[in-house]
């Protein structure tokens, strides 16, 4: 069967080393959040200014002065520190973090990345922290379902949408497999309710298997 | 005494500020947005402006409010599409304003450059991208840089949680995000508190940005929103 996205959640949470800094982008990655163990001791990094980032707030919780990269509030868990954005995106370029999970609409195989712009007529571009969130952390995983809703693949030979960053990614966790992308072209890790076989005959690059 | 002056109401505090200015903007959302001196910006008219923001208005107050009142030319900003930007989106449909999209990163460094006296810099975000199209590029240590210039204001309106009369300024929580670079990257830094304390009474130890780089401090009622639709 394929993973749903909180299995997906979970198996992305399973491969973040204890200790790690780690960064969820907005959507579908914040759920990772959700399936990390207690006690990891992983600290999340949220762009708008803070380490050690809690879970969403609720009722008296609430304060409009704390809300994750979304603007949805948020919690400080204790040893939480607040920074301005030029120190935030610092953290982020620098190197420091160890760990980002992004969305996506298109990843190729050698890792380029294309998940701000669809490109399409009308629409109005918006990048937030994609790009510097894609080239900074150590390792950037995506996060998202392997086919669109017409059956295409979003690994993909070359990004057709507009590029977030060059040979960034370093594995793609999707509903149905779990992928590495770089240099060496796409490395299948595991897989969810499919053969390799039928994988291959639906995914438009060479596949090869761990 | 210092430079920093306190002043008693908004009106003073945004006095002067002309036509055709460059105007910085804190904010994150609408965590930190500065809601009193915009809406003081709106009384003392001022139109034509460059606005320097993270985002691009939500709802119809603060930003988006000055947005509506048909003051602002171009919009930089990073993220302008969100859950209730609808005031921006419809001036942009209607070719009424300008939009220059920088990534978040980028947009930070530009401001931080130009209140640290910094000519240039060369950067890796969006290296390929069609952000960086046309940029002049460079390869450090193996790696492709782009060169990117400072971005500077006339003015900057920052919101921020407590000043001291010296100017000196702390924060709250994710509210500070852009205020305590922006407040280093214009001629003329106004900063709307919520309190205003003796000179003594902030601890030196915890200020966040030192009231070198603040002119003009009002105290207001303090306005929080949460942004509809966020998710």
């Amino acid at each position: 069967m394929a993973l749903t996205t909180d299995e997906l959640a979970a198996v992305v949470a399973r491969d973040i080393p204890a200790g790690s800094y780690v960064n969820l982008g907005i959507g579908r990655p914040t759920k990772v959040a959700d399936h990390l163990p207690g006690g990891s001791g992983i600290v999340l990094h949220t762009e708008n200014g803070m380490l050690n980032m809690g879970p969403a707030a609720t009722g008296d919780q609430i304060d409009p002065d704390l809300t994750n990269a979304g603007k949805v509030p948020v919690t400080e868990l204790p040893g939480a520190s607040y920074f301005h954005h030029a120190d935030s995106f610092a953290m982020m370029r620098g190197g420091h973090l160890d760990v980002c999970v992004l969305g996506a609409f298109q990843v190729s195989a050698t890792g380029d990345l294309a998940n701000w712009s669809t490109g399409a007529p009308g629409a109005i571009p918006a990048v937030g922290g994609a790009m510097d969130l894609a080239i900074g952390a150590k390792q950037v995983f995506v996060m998202m379902t392997l086919f669109d809703k017409g059956g295409r693949s979003k690994l993909v030979a070359e990004c057709t949408y507009p590029l977030t960053g060059v040979g960034c990614v370093s594995r793609i966790y999707t509903d149905v497999a779990v992928i590495d992308v770089g240099p060496d072209g796409a490395l299948v890790r595991e897989t969810f309710g499919i053969t390799l076989d039928e994988l291959s005959d639906r995914v438009p690059v060479p596949l090869k298997s761990v | 005494m210092s430079r920093t002056r306190i002043l008693e109401t908004v009106d003073e505090a945004v006095a002067g500020v002309e036509d055709g200015s460059t105007v910085l903007v804190g904010g994150f959302g609408m965590a930190g947005m500065p809601f009193g001196l915009i809406d003081g910006l709106i009384r003392q008219g001022a139109g034509d402006l460059t606005v320097v923001s993270n985002n691009a208005g939500n709802g119809e107050v603060g930003l988006a409010a000055l947005l509506k009142a048909g003051r602002v030319r171009k919009v930089i900003c990073s993220f302008p599409r969100q859950s209730d930007s609808y005031v921006f989106d419809e001036l942009y449909r209607a070719g009424k304003i300008e939009l220059e999209v920088v990534p978040q990163g980028n947009l930070a460094e530009r401001m931080r450059a130009a209140g640290a006296g910094i000519g240039a810099f060369y950067c890796p975000t969006g290296v390929g991208t069609p952000l960086a199209e046309g940029k002049e590029t460079r390869t450090i240590d193996g790696r492709v840089h782009v060169l990117e210039y400072p971005i500077k204001g006339d003015v900057a309106l920052v919101s921020a949680h407590r000043a001291d009369t010296m100017g000196n300024l702390v924060f709250h929580r994710t509210a500070r995000n852009f205020g305590p670079v922006i407040a280093t990257a214009a001629t003329t830094t106004i900063v709307q508190v919520g309190e205003v304390v003796a000179a003594g009474d902030l601890d030196p130890e915890a200020v966040v940005t030192p009231g070198i780089y603040v002119d003009r401090v009002v105290r207001v009622e303090q306005r929080r929103y949460t942004v509809e639709g966020a998710r």
